[in-house]
């Protein structure tokens, strides 16, 4: 039996049943397309097809189509992928990290923020494979026998450690996403109506069937997934931090930037989860799952990582001063006050005072203004990477070389090519799978609905049978 | 996982805590429960059946171990042997700059292996039409199967008792 305290509010509000809840997740899955999903679709179609051509023009003529300079060699590439990379990250945190915390509350979002994750980080990966000039390639970076002899690739690079933390991450993270899904497919595939949907989702379902011994090592290995997703999210990052950190460019060679940038990660990373939550329990009207409970929370957690993020610039900058070395203090002071300032007081602005209007609860629990900063962060996060990337790099070390950087078309056109895929996929996402976790959301209503129906299962309520004739064949 | 042969006798219930309660009773009675279907993980229920502890766990560990051990064999053969290369003036197997990859390398073979050891031990494979004792135990329903077979007590006696401890339906299913 559980024990929940009084104190604490519902994580499903509206009385839901069982079967309400796999009728409200499943309504849209086996609807028709609505119209507004269709014209959101070929809008992101629209995009990631300007997009694809752009890419294609990248490819074929080289990266030289792109603003960079002999100073400034890492740029819009790197910034997005950054970016993306870190908005993956509230993916596995809300799946994994609160799962070990117990948090029930992530049952509602895990599946959605764990789709933006890989979404996410597919986009990021696609910047790796842009940055590479040709991407025909990209298999370089494997640690394959070459033609040349058995050079191997440099195991002490953090370029290297980058190939094998985004491709683990990927693969782990598909796989962790995948089994949460599979109870979820199945339900689908016992309510299927017609025989294609009920033979595809069937098959993605893998004969699953509820049993106890299958429930029990589901749990278990949804645990351990989770253990592991854990460290492996916050080496994601950090690997990714010391991409820059074990360099000798000042600005980047800080042993804070790990944290940093893990801290940065969650913080854009829920932001994004916000956004398309807010839009997706409008739509798909799962209010009562994705309550103003779980946007307090997301937003608290906002609060908590802009903060570290706050107290991460401002302490790059005391040392920066303090370490004494100049080309370091340069560095910094050059950031605030030299050409790009605009760039920094927008990352301040955005990242480090944004957050903290949600000290106030009626902000924190208003969706409107938690669009709004959400918004705002994101825009923040990518301005931070900007700032980190090309203001390290516009001042090298001689004058002479000192240069800047502006984007071209096509440094816009691929950035706008990650809109469009991510777009695309999640739409195609959110239309054809359980947008929520159906199964882990029953399991919790138990303890943490509003009022427990008198007959929970809600065959009261003309709960939904899927094959009546079943009961027939038994008979 | 094994074919079903055989009569079984169904027993669906609308509630988790019913089915949970349900089910040291039906044993203390002696029937011998084949197994129990649920829409969502049911805590307890694995100790209310007596069904023994997964090992999973230990697989995982294993083929931890296994990843941990290729990663570090991997790296320290290519750099240290077969093609020794002065990076910087490190030691050619310098193990700290192979914790990451050797970190990830572990974190890749225990979730592959764990999973398809989940599938294996499961019987999990793409199957559209899988053999269920209730479609509904997906949905909303908790589904009890007691094999005929196995059980010395009349059907009568426990489509009873199913119905006395609060199956809603006790259905008849024969492979």
């Amino acid at each position: 039996m559980h024990v929940t305290s009084p104190v604490r509010p519902p994580l499903v509000t509206g009385g839901k049943t069982y079967a309400d809840v796999t009728e409200d997740v499943c309504r849209h899955v086996e609807g028709k397309p609505t119209k507004e999903w269709k014209i959101a679709f070929i809008a992101a179609l629209v995009v990631l097809i300007y997009g694809t051509a752009c890419l294609f023009w990248t490819w074929w003529e080289g990266l030289g189509v792109w603003g960079l300079n002999k100073t400034v060699g890492w740029a819009w590439d790197i910034t997005n992928f950054v970016w993306w990379v870190g908005i993956g990250h509230a993916g596995t945190l809300i799946s994994a990290i609160l799962l070990l915390f117990r948090q029930k509350w992530r049952t509602s979002i895990n599946r959605a923020a764990e789709a933006m994750t890989i979404f996410a980080v597919i986009c990021a990966a696609s910047f790796i494979l842009m940055h590479m000039g040709r991407p025909w390639l990209a298999y370089w970076a494997l640690p394959l026998p070459n033609t040349f002899g058995s050079l191997w690739v440099n195991f002490n690079s953090p370029l290297v450690w980058d190939v094998f933390a985004i491709s683990t991450y990927f693969s782990v993270s598909l796989v962790f996403w995948y089994i949460g899904l599979i109870p979820d497919l199945a339900t689908i595939r016992d309510r299927a109506q017609n025989k294609v949907s009920r033979f595809i989702y069937g098959t993605f379902a893998m004969g699953w069937n509820g049993s106890a011994k299958t429930w029990s090592r589901y749990e278990y290995i949804s645990l351990i997934l989770a253990g592991l997703s854990t460290p492996l999210v916050l080496s994601v990052h950090t690997i990714v931090s010391m991409d820059f950190a074990t360099s000798v460019i000042p600005g980047w060679h800080t042993t804070i930037f790990p944290p940093y940038f893990v801290a940065g990660a969650i913080f854009s990373g829920f932001a994004m989860v916000q956004n398309l939550m807010l839009i997706t329990r409008v739509v798909y009207r799962l209010e009562d799952y994705i309550t103003i409970e779980h946007i307090e929370s997301m937003n608290k957690i906002i609060t908590l990582t802009g903060s570290i993020v706050g107290i991460a610039y401002l302490t790059e900058f005391f040392i920066a001063w303090y370490s004494g070395v100049e080309y370091e203090s340069y560095a910094f002071i050059n950031r605030a006050t030299g050409p790009y300032w605009w760039a920094y007081w927008a990352m301040m602005t955005c990242n480090v005072i944004s957050p903290q209007l949600f000290w106030s609860r009626s902000l924190r629990r208003s969706v409107t203004w938690t669009f709004f900063i959400s918004v705002i962060v994101n825009i923040g996060m990518w301005f931070e990477r900007f700032v980190i990337i090309v203001t390290s790099l516009h001042r090298d070390y001689l004058p002479s070389s000192w240069a800047m950087f502006s984007p071209t078309f096509y440094d816009i056109g691929d950035y706008i090519f990650s809109f469009g895929l991510f777009g695309t996929l999640f739409l195609l996402f959110s239309k054809y799978l359980p947008v929520v976790n159906m199964a882990e959301v029953k399991a919790i209503i138990r303890s943490s609905s509003e009022r427990l129906p008198k007959n929970i299962s809600g065959v009261a309520k003309g709960a939904r049978v899927a094959n009546p004739s079943f009961n027939k064949d038994a008979e | 996982m094994a074919e079903l042969t055989g009569k079984y006798l169904v027993g669906v219930f609308d509630d988790d805590d019913v089915i949970l309660h349900a089910i040291p009773k039906l044993r203390k009675a002696g029937v011998k429960i084949h197994e129990v279907y649920s829409p969502f993980p049911i805590h307890g229920l694995d100790d209310a059946l007596g069904h023994p502890r997964t090992r999973i766990g230990i697989a995982a560990f294993l083929f931890g171990l296994t990843g941990c051990a290729c990663a570090l064999t991997m790296m320290t053969w290519m750099l240290g042997f077969d093609w020794p290369m002065n990076i910087g003036g490190k030691d050619y197997i310098s193990l700290p700059n192979f914790i990451p990859i050797t970190f990830e390398m572990t974190v890749l073979f225990t979730a592959f292996g764990m999973v398809t050891t989940f599938f294996v031990t499961n019987g999990l494979s793409p199957n559209p039409a899988p053999v269920l004792f209730d479609p509904r135990s997906t949905d909303n329903k908790f589904v009890m199967a007691i094999e005929m077979g196995k059980n010395k007590m009349s059907e009568e006696d426990i489509t009873k008792a199913l119905r006395d401890l609060g199956a809603g339906e006790v259905n008849i299913k024969q492979f």
